[in-house]
C-alpha cells in the first residue's frame, strides 16, 4: 500500500472520530447551557479549549454566548476545527485513499459530508440542535459500521482503526484533564465533595454516564470517573480500551508486514508505562501531569506511526 | 430514434417498443433515481476557477443511444485502420520522418508544433506503441454515414462514464437488458490493465507492477483516475509518491519504495519530469524521462503522443492513413479549413456565421466559436482573433447531425451527439469497447456537447448480432 494511502485511511479515520467527539462536547456544553446555571459560560470556554479552537474564538468572538460558540464550533469554515471542515477534510482523505476503501465505506462518508453539509448549511436553531448533533454522530458511526462489516481485515482495516483510536484516546484525555481544572479549582480539593451534576457532565462529553452507573451505581467521584475513563477496559472510550486496540492493530499491521516498528513498541510503553498502574499513583504523581504526559505519549506514537509507515516523504 | 419515415429506426425498434409501454411518471423517478445514485457514489468533476468543494454532476439522461450490430462493425473497422495509422505516424515522425520526406504533409507542422517533443526523436516505446488508449470522437450525419471530429491520443477521458452509465441503467432498468441483447462494456478495466501490462518495459522481470498517476483530488477527472486505478487493481499514484530509485522510477509505499513497470498518466508531458520540461512543475517525476529512454518504465500514453490529435494535423489525416496503411480512410474526415493558409483563410472570414471555428489546441468546448449559434457581435469579435492569430485556427462545417431523444420534463426531445469510443492498443491487438461515450448538447439545436460546457451523457448500446 502507498505511504499515502495509508496516511488518508488514517486521517479519514481520525477527522470522522473528531467530528463524532466535536458533537458529544458540544452537547455537553448546551447541557449545562440549558441550566441556566452560572457556570455555562465557563462551559462553553471549557469546551472550545479542550477542542483545541478556544484562542482562534477568541480572535473572532468577544464572549461565550451559546449561539456563537455553536456556530463556531459547528459550521464556521474559517475554523478548521468546526465540524463542517472536520467533515470536508475527513470526506477529502477517502477520496485521496479511495482504492483502499470499500464501495460501503466510501459512500457512507461521502454520504456524511453530503448530509452534513445540508444540515448546517443554515445557522442550527437551539431546538434543532439535538438532532442535529445526532445525526453528526450516527453519520460517524454508519462509516464505521460500513468499515467494520466490509473491509478486509488487511494494513488499510489497520490503519483506519489506528486513526480512530489515536483520535479517540486524544480527545478523552482532553476532556478528562480540561474538566478536571475547570471543576477543581484547587489541587486541595481532590476527594472532597465534587458536585456530582458537574462530574456528569464529564461522564456526558463521552456518552458515557449510563454505563458508569452500570458498574459503579450513583456513587460519583473525581476517582473513581477519572480511573473508569483512564483504565477501565471495557469502556470504548477509555484511554485504557484505546490502546488495547492500537495495539492490536499495530501487531497486525507487523506480522502482515513481517518486520517490526518501533511504534508498536512505543505502544507497548505506553501501555505499561502509563496505564498499567493503579489510578492511586496517577493521582499521586497529579492528574494533570499524567493527562500532559499521556498526550505527548500519544502524539509522538502518531508521528511515529507517520515515519514508520512512510505517510510522507521526510527527504523532499 | 426515428427515420425519415417518422418510424422507429431499425436497432431502435426493441425500445421503442418497451419506451411505449412505460409510464411517463415512473421514468421522471428513474431520472432522479439516477441523480441521486451518481451523487452517492461521488461521480462528479471538478469545474476549475469554482469553490474546490463544488463538484457538478455530469447530466445523465435515461434514453440510451442505440448502435445497430452492423454499424458498430463499420465504425470499429475504421476506427482499427486510423489508430493504426496513428501509432505508425508517431513512430516515423520520431524517427525517420519518411512522411515529411515523401511530401505528405508540410514539414512546418511538424517543426511548429508545441506537441511535437524533440526529447522524443529517436526513443523507442515499449512494444512500439505510442498511443495505448484512445478517444475517437464521432459524429452520425445520416445512415451509415460517420465522420471523425477528432483523435484524442494523448489522454482520452470519459470512459469511466461510459462504465457507470452502463452500470446505473442496468441497475435501473433491468427487465430492459433481459429482453434487449446489448452487447457488454464491463471487461474495459481489465482489458486496460492488460494491455498496459503487456507493454511493460524491457527492465520489467516479474509480473508488471501498474500504477495511474494523477495530478491529485482537485483535478477536474479524478472520479475517473480513482475509478480506473480501483477497477484495475492498480496503485493511484501522484508525482510526490514517486522518485527514481536504482535507476527505476519506484513509489512510496508502506514499506518503502517499490518500483513501477507502467504508468498510465493523467497528466499532460509537460508537466511529466521537470528536468526535461516545465521546471516547477510539481506533479511530475524529476527524471522520469531518463528512466524511460534506458527502458525502465513504459509511459502510457507515451510522451509526444498529442501531435497526432492537434487539430491543424487533423485535416491530413486522410493522407496520414493513406500513407501508412496504404488504403483509403474507412471513415471520413469533415472538410477542414485550415485558416494558416491565406486562400482558405479567406474563405473562412466570408463564412464566419456558417463555421465552427477551434483553436487548433483547443480542447474542451473552450476558444472555439459556433458560427450559427453566435451573435452578430461575437462572429466579429472572433473575426478580430483568426485574423490576429490565423495560424492557431481550423474551421469546419456545421454538419447536418443526427439527433437522438432525451427525456425532458415535457417528455422526449431531439438533441445533438457525439459519440467517443474507446480503444486500447497493444502489441498484439487492439480492443474497441462496443459502445463509448455519447455526449448530448443539453439545449435544443446546440451543437456544443462538452461536459465543461454543461453537455450530458448517455448509455451507448452497441445491440448483439
Amino acid at each position: 500500500m502507498l505511504g499515502k494511502t495509508a496516511a488518508s485511511l488514517f486521517w479519514m479515520s481520525r477527522l470522522l472520530e473528531r467530528t463524532e467527539n466535536s458533537a458529544r462536547l458540544i452537547e455537553a456544553g448546551f447541557r449545562i447551557a440549558l441550566t441556566h446555571s452560572s457556570s455555562a459560560s465557563d462551559e462553553w470556554a471549557s469546551i472550545l479549549a479542550s477542542s483545541g479552537t478556544k484562542k482562534s474564538y477568541l480572535a473572532k468572538h468577544a464572549d461565550y454566548s451559546s449561539v456563537k460558540v455553536i456556530d463556531y464550533l459547528l459550521r464556521d469554515k474559517d475554523n478548521p476545527g468546526s465540524v463542517i471542515s472536520l467533515i470536508k477534510q475527513a470526506r477529502d482523505s477517502a477520496r485521496t485513499g479511495r482504492i483502499a476503501l470499500t464501495r460501503e465505506v466510501w459512500e457512507a462518508t461521502n454520504e456524511a459530508w453530503m448530509n452534513l453539509k445540508t444540515a448546517l448549511a443554515n445557522p442550527v436553531d437551539e431546538r434543532d440542535l439535538p438532532e442535529v448533533l445526532a445525526v453528526i454522530r450516527k453519520q460517524s458511526s454508519l462509516v464505521r459500521g460500513a468499515v467494520l462489516g466490509t473491509m478486509l481485515r488487511n494494513d488499510g482495516f489497520d490503519f483506519i482503526r489506528l486513526g480512530t483510536f489515536i483520535e479517540r484516546a486524544d480527545s478523552t484525555a482532553r476532556i478528562l484533564d480540561v474538566k478536571y481544572y475547570l471543576l477543581l479549582p484547587s489541587i486541595a480539593q481532590i476527594g472532597t465533595g465534587v458536585d456530582n451534576v458537574q462530574w456528569e457532565t464529564i461522564l456526558r462529553s463521552v456518552s458515557a454516564q449510563r454505563s458508569y452507573r452500570w458498574l459503579n451505581g450513583s456513587d460519583i467521584s473525581a476517582l473513581s470517573v477519572a480511573e473508569y475513563l483512564i483504565l477501565n477496559r471495557q469502556m470504548p472510550r477509555s484511554l485504557a480500551f484505546c490502546y488495547a486496540q492500537i495495539s492490536d492493530n499495530l501487531g497486525y499491521l507487523e506480522s502482515e508486514y513481517g518486520s517490526e516498528v518501533t511504534s508498536h513498541r512505543l505502544a507497548t510503553d505506553i501501555c505499561n508505562r502509563l496505564l498499567g498502574q493503579p489510578v492511586q499513583n496517577i493521582f499521586e504523581g497529579g492528574l494533570h501531569e499524567f493527562i500532559v504526559e499521556f498526550l505527548a505519549a500519544n502524539n509522538s506514537l502518531a508521528a511515529q506511526i507517520e515515519s514508520d509507515y512512510n505517510f510522507q516523504d521526510r527527504i523532499s | 430514434m426515428l427515420g425519415s419515415d417518422g418510424n422507429a429506426r431499425e436497432p431502435y425498434i426493441a425500445y421503442k417498443n418497451w419506451l411505449d409501454g412505460e409510464d411517463t411518471k415512473r421514468l421522471h423517478r428513474k431520472s432522479e433515481d439516477a441523480e441521486a445514485f451518481f451523487r452517492r457514489t461521488g461521480i462528479t468533476f471538478n469545474v476549475y476557477g469554482e469553490d474546490e468543494g463544488d463538484e457538478r454532476l455530469i447530466p445523465f439522461d435515461v434514453i440510451p443511444r442505440i448502435l445497430s450490430a452492423g454499424e458498430w462493425r463499420k465504425l470499429s473497422r475504421g476506427i482499427e485502420q486510423r489508430v493504426k495509422a496513428i501509432n505508425a505516424f508517431l513512430y516515423d515522425i520520431y524517427h525517420r520522418q519518411e512522411i515529411l520526406r515523401a511530401g505528405r504533409i508540410p514539414v512546418e507542422l511538424i517543426a511548429n508544433n508545441i506537441a511535437f517533443l524533440p526529447q522524443m526523436i529517436g526513443v523507442n516505446p515499449p512494444g512500439g506503441i505510442y498511443t495505448h488508449i484512445i478517444g475517437t470522437d464521432i459524429v452520425r450525419t445520416g445512415p451509415g454515414e460517420f465522420y471523425v471530429l477528432e483523435d484524442n491520443a494523448r489522454t482520452p477521458s470519459g470512459v469511466s462514464y461510459m462504465l457507470e452509465n452502463r452500470e446505473t441503467m442496468l441497475h435501473m432498468f433491468p427487465e430492459l437488458f433481459a429482453r434487449i441483447g446489448v452487447q457488454e462494456v464491463s471487461s474495459y478495466p481489465n482489458n486496460l490493465r492488460r494491455s498496459l501490462a503487456a507493454c511493460a518495459p524491457p527492465q520489467c522481470t516479474g509480473k508488471p507492477v501498474v500504477a495511474v498517476l494523477t495530478p491529485g483530488i482537485h483535478n477536474s477527472a479524478y472520479f475517473e483516475h480513482s475509478f480506473l486505478a480501483d477497477q484495475m487493481g492498480a496503485e493511484l499514484v501522484e508525482g510526490h509518491d514517486l522518485k527514481i530509485v536504482d535507476g527505476r522510477v519506484a513509489m512510496r509505499t508502506t514499506q518503502g519504495y517499490t518500483p513501477i513497470d507502467v504508468i498510465y498518466r493523467r497528466i499532460d508531458d509537460d508537466y511529466l519530469d521537470p528536468l526535461n520540461f516545465l521546471p516547477n512543475s510539481m506533479l511530475g517525476v524529476p527524471g522520469i524521462m531518463d528512466v524511460y529512454r534506458s527502458g525502465g518504465i513504459t509511459i502510457a500514453n507515451a510522451p509526444g503522443t498529442g501531435i497526432a490529435d492537434d487539430k491543424a494535423l487533423y485535416s491530413y489525416m486522410p493522407d496520414i492513413i493513406e500513407f501508412y496503411t496504404g488504403q483509403k480512410p474507412l471513415l471520413e474526415n469533415v472538410p477542414t479549413w485550415r485558416c494558416s493558409e491565406k486562400d482558405q483563410l479567406d474563405y473562412v472570414l466570408e463564412h464566419l456565421a456558417e463555421l465552427v471555428v477551434k483553436e487548433v489546441h483547443g480542447s474542451g468546448g473552450y476558444g472555439m466559436l459556433v458560427g450559427p449559434a453566435a451573435s452578430k457581435k461575437e462572429v466579429e469579435d472572433f473575426r478580430a482573433k483568426l485574423i490576429g492569430n490565423a495560424s492557431n485556427y481550423i474551421a469546419q462545417p456545421t454538419l447536418a447531425l443526427s439527433t437522438v431523444p432525451i427525456f425532458t420534463e415535457k417528455g422526449l426531445s431531439p438533441r445533438h451527439v457525439d459519440l467517443r469510443p474507446f480503444v486500447l492498443v497493444s502489441p498484439d491487438r487492439i480492443d474497441i469497447t462496443p459502445g463509448g461515450l455519447t455526449r448530448v448538447a443539453m439545449t435544443e439545436g446546440s451543437l456544443v456537447v462538452n461536459s465543461s460546457q454543461g453537455g450530458g451523457t448517455k448509455d451507448t448500446w452497441v445491440l448483439e448480432e
